[in-house]
């Protein structure tokens, strides 16, 4: 049984926070984007195959919401899992290597794009089946209860995933059993090509719901990587205490399709261009500067450290053996 | 020591109680199995015993307390998760197939999940066609599970030890007629591997090799061999998944023939993929094409004369013997 200590909870992030905090998170997001178009342009070049999902647009979700967890809680998410893995501090190389199907990538090339594993970090995957990642995420929860160690899981998943019935079962499990889970919904208003309002009844707010399930929700702007990292941080520490699940809702928008496969037909432009204008990777410098807590120097130097990072990733990938044949029968079964 | 004789269900109420007694990571989760006693009753008890940390009732939440189970595994328990009928798995399939079976190979070998689903199975109890089931036939395809199928009592508890020394997903199928079955148990403590068949009669004639409901139907069917002077050998694979052909097929190289029986539907079911593993190991030693029986391809009838018909009885056994081998 578990003897470890009781994990204390993160101090709560304000507007103004400390600079190195507040470039870290900038850089944390920047990363996730300049690391999702270097994959785009890889997969282009047919180093990276099969279906990829980029987190484009999203990246104040991932930054600010895991930021906000202690190093030893859970994460699970769904398939768009890089800026996840990424905001965890999965290493970089090891993440391309295995969208490059190399054995030094971090589930051996053996899971791809969809199933980046990090178990020493608590991240759990990456899971492909549209919300089969929730009741995972209830057990892991559970363990913690049961082991009363003080840890959390929390629960990545999108607008579509919601009409599964494991939203539901799992929603009315961690209610009902009172566990340590919190629930991130992703709401990028499309479910691939389906747009909230045509598959989901009760329209596009989807936080609702909770309440149905008596599971506190709170809906946050998920462009705002400062709001993100306090609404998460709040409702982790009432989840950590032994109060029960919570739930988070985050607008938020992909700026390129569904996968790579998808041109994103079914969008208009003019939505397009005002999610572009909200772009945390240009408001959020910005807003750094404005308020003086960093300078454009500062910022630079955050973009080229993470230049070279990514294209080191790169390179480690391309670089990096294939598989052995003989790892299509290992870690099978225990 | 002596031979106490347990029910099946004593017997594996004895394994999960030691492991519960031993091991504080082990809990059981399902429907009803807490404060109702279990439908079968195997967990009558418990919940008083144990309470409700280690007992837990779910709701009727087939796929997220199935998947639950995975995630406690994965974070280091050992969960028994009780379906109320190997039917219900249906309802789990994907949390089982697409999730249990393949998250450590997915994930590079970084997890395991030391996960035992157990679950009443087989038709013949007039339950219906959604009822009836015997979908162990199917997930032992499912590379990443383990698949068990005791018949005995002794069998019950050996594989249920093992189970809860194995780190992986092991589905453990529990014949649902077979609960009150008796048999003898070893006094001292034993186990059973996995991956090792029970040759159950010696015999020199025709082997015969089934699992779960379908030892009954081939002992009755050696019984009236025997009356006409032929000695059938009889085998239990009890384990599916890993599956003993050894055993199987050291035993056609002394007979020379060999039938599959099973009593799931016949078309698709793992005594199929016996059949083709004989073939394809022991076609020399074979005095005749490989028998094998199965369930009629029905869904599972209601009234009892229909199911009774559609379930392989002993005289298809000789019918079938009669054609393959002229004996």
């Amino acid at each position: 049984m578990s003897t470890r200590p009781r994990s204390k909870p993160k101090a709560s992030a304000n507007g103004a926070g400390n600079k190195q905090q507040m470039l870290d998170l900038f850089r944390q997001m920047y990363l996730i984007r300049k690391f999702e178009e270097a994959c785009g342009e890889q997969y282009g070049r047919g180093n990276i195959r099969g279906f990829l999902h980029l987190y484009i647009g999203e990246e104040a979700i991932a930054a600010g919401a895991i930021s906000a967890l202690n190093s030893d809680d859970y994460i699970v998410t769904h398939y768009r899992d890089h800026g996840h893995a990424l905001a965890r501090g999965i290493d970089t190389n090891r993440v391309m290597a295995e969208l490059f199907g190399r054995s030094t990538g971090i589930s051996k090339g053996k899971g791809g794009s969809m199933h980046l594993f990090d178990a020493a970090k608590g991240f759990m995957g990456g899971h492909a089946i549209v919300g089969a990642q929730l009741p995972l995420a209830a057990g892991l929860a559970l363990a913690c209860q049961y082991q009363d160690n003080g840890r959390i899981a929390l629960v990545f998943f999108g607008d579509g995933a919601v009409n599964q019935g494991t939203f539901h079962e799992t929603m009315n499990l961690a209610a009902v059993w009172k566990l340590p889970l919190l629930f991130f919904l992703e709401n990028n208003l499309y479910g691939m090509g389906s747009a909230v309002e045509r598959t989901r009844a009760g329209g596009v707010d989807i936080f609702p719901i909770a309440a149905s399930y008596g599971i506190e929700a709170v809906l946050v702007d998920g462009m705002d990587v400062l709001a993100v990292k306090e609404a998460t941080t709040a409702a982790a520490g009432v989840v950590r205490s032994g109060g029960g699940p919570r739930f988070i809702e985050a607008k938020t928008y992909r700026y390129q399709g569904h996968s790579m496969a998808d041109p994103a037909r079914y969008r208009d432009q003019a939505e397009l261009e005002y999610w572009l204008k909200r772009d945390p990777l240009i408001s959020f410098p910005k807003l750094l500067i404005e308020r003086e807590i960093a300078t454009e120097a500062d910022i630079n130097a955050v973009r080229e450290s993470v230049a070279v990072e990514v294209q080191g990733a790169v390179k480690f990938a391309s670089e990096s053996p294939q598989p052995q044949p003989s790892e299509l029968f290992t870690d099978i079964y225990a | 020591m002596p031979m106490p004789e347990l029910t099946v269900r004593e017997a594996i109420k004895r394994g999960l109680e030691e492991a519960l007694q031993t091991d504080p990571r082990v809990f059981i989760m399902g429907e009803d199995i807490g404060k109702y006693g279990g439908a079968y009753a195997v967990t009558a008890g418990f919940f008083d015993k144990y309470g409700p940390k280690r007992i837990k009732d779910t709701p009727i939440s087939e796929a997220t307390f199935v998947g639950a189970g995975i995630g406690a595994a994965a974070a280091g328990l050992r969960p028994v998760i009780e379906l109320m009928s190997i039917s219900f798995s249906l309802v789990a399939f994907d949390q089982i197939v697409n999730m249990a079976a393949n998250l450590r190979y997915m994930a590079g070998g970084q997890v395991k999940v030391p996960m035992i689903i157990r679950a009443p199975t087989g038709a013949g109890m007039q339950l219906g066609a959604t009822h009836s089931q015997s979908l162990e036939t199917w997930l032992c395809e499912v590379p990443g599970l383990k698949v068990v199928a005791p018949s005995t009592p002794a069998d019950a508890l050996g594989l249920l030890r093992t189970a809860f020394k194995d780190d992986n997903v092991v589905f453990f199928a529990e014949p649902a007629g077979l609960y009150g079955a008796k048999g003898d148990v070893p006094g001292s403590y034993y186990t059973v591997p996995f991956g090792k068949a029970s040759v159950q009669r010696p015999g020199k004639d025709v082997t015969l090799v089934s699992y779960g409901h379908g030892m009954k139907v081939l002992h009755a069917a050696a019984d009236e061999l025997t009356a006409r002077g032929i000695e059938a050998e009889v085998i239990d694979l009890r384990s599916l998944n890993p599956l003993d052909i050894d055993t199987v097929v050291a035993s056609v190289q002394k007979t020379n023939r060999v039938l599959a029986l099973d009593t799931a539907r016949r078309t698709g079911g793992v005594m199929a993929e016996v059949v083709t593993r004989i073939q394809e190991s022991a076609s020399d030693w074979l005095d005749g094409p490989i028998a094998r029986v199965g369930a009629e391809d029905v869904p599972w009838p209601y009234n009892r004369d229909l199911e009774q018909e559609a379930l392989p009885r002993p005289s298809d056994v000789l019918v079938a013997l009669k054609a393959a081998y002229g004996i």
